[in-house]
């Protein structure tokens, strides 16, 4: 058995401790937002939180979480309301979508860190995830845009 | 109930009232051969097959007839419809039609997604649908205020009459709409009215795939489900000849382990165990007779084949005596690899298999065919068939397969499982699976007159048929030449007095499949770079030389000026930064675009800047053909930069992300789009931002470094 924070909330999971977190997110616990691409850490796709770092989900065996706490997209906030997403919805981010829930988790890492990121940051920060629908240029505007609703958010 | 209204000559409009209370509007094709108005469908099922649903609550659902796989048509369809209804935009749903013949593409005739036609094939049945919903919903609060229909006014789902100052929403209607006749007559807003169509609206898909809420077929779960992955032969046509699972089953939670037709299915509690169990099968295969493959061979037959005549596609003038006339003659050969779709939701298909039903879950572009595919694999009638089409995580083309070789599959092994069952492919099965675009070898040759104008122009193309075995085959190969082989080619919107286009397709046995603007994926390459090749020849100007050559092409000159125009073609560059243009007609469209872009010491190619411009015809969704443009551009620059399948002894070479690379966030240039003004009714918008871009970009790099790329992906080596 093993036991972690899920998005705030402590689980328990009775399967072997290699299994990658993606599947024991995916399989074991229902909380299907976090997606499989590639299994090799070379997309993205399956990128959630750490205590607070950004991982790939798919190469992570559930051992290297057990007592720490874990965050996936369905965790990044309640209501649409993280400035991310605000900003991804506000910009029309996505297209077939797959991907989008690894490239917001990826740039909440780099938002956190970074509050006014450029685009060479954003170019680092977000190189690892894969979009094949090609919405590259949105996204680097959408991460620009949250920049801006965080810190109004903050002088608020 | 009422009777229907004839629309069309096979048509009807049909109305009802919707089970639990509403107003529902639909669309009704007699059974071929039965009476013409006689209507037989059962109240129940024509609620099935609705286009648009008005609750009592408010809410209007409108059903999709075409998949949503990232091109935004779960916004557009209901932007066409909403252009006539007049509801509430907030209170829209949408939901993926069930599979039924109303669903049928206008044009293709089966229920699919591809070919760019949602917006074109839709555009008038959709603002049908809405307008008879709004004619009735009126004549139900006319006839509630006993007052003329004609002096009633719709705003944001409320009817609304002017003099009384009585208003009423649509969800309080829409019981009373249901029980009344629909219109005979459904006129349509002239486009001078349009409120919705042509102005940027956000997608209503957007909040769901940015909370993890979205659902792909990935994501399904049914109780009871197992996972299965299944072990495919290393070459393509391979067979099972021993099979060894001893240590496979040993693994915690692997089910069982079956042969099915395509290889051997490892059935787990989860897609973990079914792997690790996949990874200890211990199979001996047959390859059979496609071993010898080699992607390096086939380079080299190809070339030799292209020096022979093949079937002629199109031939103008006497190509052969202007060449041997011409003051100057130029020749090239052009080679594009086998691509893969690398959609990134891998393929994954959902079976629950019953004793005389089926039930399927996927994200899938071709409902018809899937449907019968699976019911024939399963021994059902496909209406025992009930197929669910989800989210997909990317098409591109290959979620259309000809074979419904991803749904197949899943029947089969649902029929093994015994049990509901998920059939998931990693991303090396999908790479490694086969229906790639095909290779194509493109051999021209030109010839110029004194003044360096082209006035002769033949072009051999080299490449399998994607056709040939479809359902599409009567009407797309006619005399040995596939439509999709030469389109861009044979149907050159240039004004060559003499031109020839011939084609060759040798018959390989790697599946292939339509990619992302099929044949234009390669005419577009090959000719807009030839075509550059010939204005250098001649000492003209690229731009210039195109110019002449549209002449009678008003709309593709407007956007090859719009595109030069916007990027100040002509005007200086920084060191080492070359400008390269190109323009191609594909499905219906005009797009152009100027490419710039550099190549460094090593061979490496920075891409700066891209401006598109296009000629869709009307635009439905302005922000959405922008994102399909930026989109297309970004996946041509992965084939032009990145990506080849290939094969050696019959065996695929790439694995993953790592040999199969697509573009990443840091090489994505600056795109820019602009549209011409249009009231020409609209034409595709997913597919015609590709194929311009491999050619502007090549005819880039000769500007900056006068090397010429006539090889796909463009290879750094090349250019050090």
């Amino acid at each position: 058995m093993t036991s972690f924070f899920l998005n705030g909330k402590a689980v328990q999971v009775d399967v072997d401790p290699a299994t990658p977190l993606l599947w024991v997110l995916r399989d074991s616990l229902a909380s299907t937002g976090t997606k499989f691409g590639c299994g090799m850490a070379l997309c993205g796709a399956c990128t959630v939180h750490l205590d607070g770092k950004a991982i790939r989900s798919c190469v992570a065996p559930l051992s290297r979480v057990a007592g720490k706490k874990v965050t996936t997209i369905e965790g990044l906030s309640d209501n649409l309301t993280h400035p991310l997403q605000k900003a991804w919805i506000e910009v029309d981010v996505p297209q077939c979508g797959y991907c989008q829930s690894g490239q917001i988790m990826s740039a909440a890492v780099l938002l956190a860190e970074n509050s006014k990121p450029t685009d060479k940051d954003i170019d680092e920060a977000m190189s690892g995830n894969i979009c094949r629908c090609g919405t590259y240029p949105r996204i680097r505007k959408a991460i620009h845009r949250a920049a801006e609703l965080a810190g109004e958010r903050r002088a608020k | 109930m009422s009777a229907p209204a004839m629309v069309g000559r096979r048509s009807f409009i049909r109305t009802s009232a919707a089970v639990g209370g509403g107003l529902v509007v639909g669309w009704y094709a007699p059974r071929i051969g039965g009476p013409g108005g006689a209507v037989s469908a059962a109240e129940k099922d024509f609620a099935m097959n609705a286009f648009v649903r008005i609750g009592t609550d408010e809410t209007v659902t409108v059903v999709a007839a075409h998949s949503e796989m990232g091109q935004g048509v779960y916004t557009s369809l209901p932007m066409l419809l909403n252009e006539e209804l007049q509801a509430d935009w907030s209170k829209i749903r949408v939901e993926a039609a069930p599979v039924d013949k109303v669903y049928n593409h206008p044009v293709f005739g089966i229920q699919m997604t591809g070919g760019s036609t949602t917006s074109p094939a839709e555009w008038e049945r959709y603002r049908k649908m809405g307008a008879v919903a709004r004619m009735m919903l009126v004549e139900a609060a006319a006839k509630q205020w006993n007052v003329d229909p004609t002096t009633c006014d719709v705003k944001d789902g409320v009817v609304l009459h002017g003099k009384s100052g009585k208003r009423a929403t649509y969800g309080s209607l829409a019981n009373a709409a249901s029980q009344l006749q629909p219109p005979v007559s459904v006129p349509l807003k002239d486009r001078k009215a349009f409120t919705v169509i042509g102005k940027s609206t956000r997608r209503l898909d957007t909040p769901s795939k940015t909370n993890g809420t979205a659902q792909f077929g990935l994501d399904v779960n049914i109780p009871g489900m197992l996972t299965a992955v299944v072990l495919r032969p290393p070459v393509f046509g391979g067979t099972v000849k021993t099979l060894d699972a001893s240590e496979a089953l040993k693994i915690a939670g692997v089910k069982a382990v079956e042969k099915v037709p395509s290889g051997v299915a490892v059935i787990a509690t989860g897609f973990w165990p079914a792997k690790l169990g996949r990874d200890k099968l211990k199979v001996e295969w047959d390859l059979g007779a496609n071993a010898g493959i080699s992607t390096e061979q086939m380079l080299r037959d190809f070339s030799e084949t292209s020096k022979k005549p093949g079937a002629v596609a199109k031939k103008t003038g006497d190509p052969a005596a202007a060449l041997q006339s011409a003051a100057k003659t130029i020749t090239a050969e052009y080679d594009v690899p086998y691509l893969a779709h690398a959609m990134m939701e891998p393929l994954n298909c959902v079976v629950d298999l019953r004793e005389g039903s089926c039930e399927i879950w996927t994200g899938t572009q071709f409902e018809t065919v899937d449907r019968a595919a699976a019911a024939k694999t399963a021994g059902l009638d496909p209406e025992k068939v009930k197929l669910n089409t989800t989210l997909l995580g990317g098409g591109f083309g290959r979620r259309a397969n000809p074979a419904s070789d991803f749904v197949v599959e899943a029947v089969q092994v649902a029929k093994v499982a015994k049990a509901p069952v998920k059939v998931v492919w990693t991303r090396e099965d999908d790479l490694k699976g086969g229906w790639y675009r095909p290779m194509w070898h493109d051999r021209f040759a030109a010839g110029l007159d004194a003044s360096g104008e082209p006035v002769a122009w033949t072009h051999t193309i080299v490449g399998q048929s994607i056709m040939q075995g479809t359902l599409f085959e009567s009407f797309t190969i006619k005399d040995g030449v596939d439509s999709t082989s030469v389109e861009g080619a044979a149907d050159l919107i240039y004004g060559f007095p003499n031109l020839q286009v011939d084609l060759h397709s040798p018959k390989i046995g790697v599946p292939v499949q339509w990619w992302r603007s099929v044949g234009h994926s390669h005419t577009g390459f090959s000719v807009e770079a030839f075509l550059d090749e010939v204005a250098h020849a001649g000492g003209k100007d690229p731009y210039e030389l195109r110019r002449k050559l549209l002449v009678n092409q008003p709309r593709m000159l407007a956007v090859l000026d719009l595109a030069a125009k916007k990027a100040n073609w002509g005007s200086k560059l920084a060191l080492g930064v070359g400008r390269g243009i190109a323009a191609h007609f594909s499905f219906d469209s005009y797009v152009a675009q100027v490419i710039e872009a550099s190549v460094g010491k090593n061979g490496e190619v920075r891409v700066h800047r891209v401006v598109c411009a296009l000629d869709c015809g009307t635009v439905i969704n302005p922000d959405t053909v922008r994102a399909q443009m930026e989109g297309g551009i970004i996946f041509g620059l992965t084939a032009a930069l990145k990506t080849e399948i290939t094969l050696k002894d019959g065996r695929v070479e790439q694995n993953n992300f790592h040999d199969y690379q697509m573009l990443r966030l840091f090489e994505s240039p600056e795109i820019e789009v602009y549209m011409v003004p249009s009231t020409e009714n609209p034409t595709g918008v997913g597919e015609p931002g590709v194929p311009c871009v491999a050619p502007a970009l090549v005819n880039a790099i000769f500007a900056a470094t006068g090397k010429r790329v006539r090889r796909l992906p463009i290879r750094v080596s090349e250019l050090a």
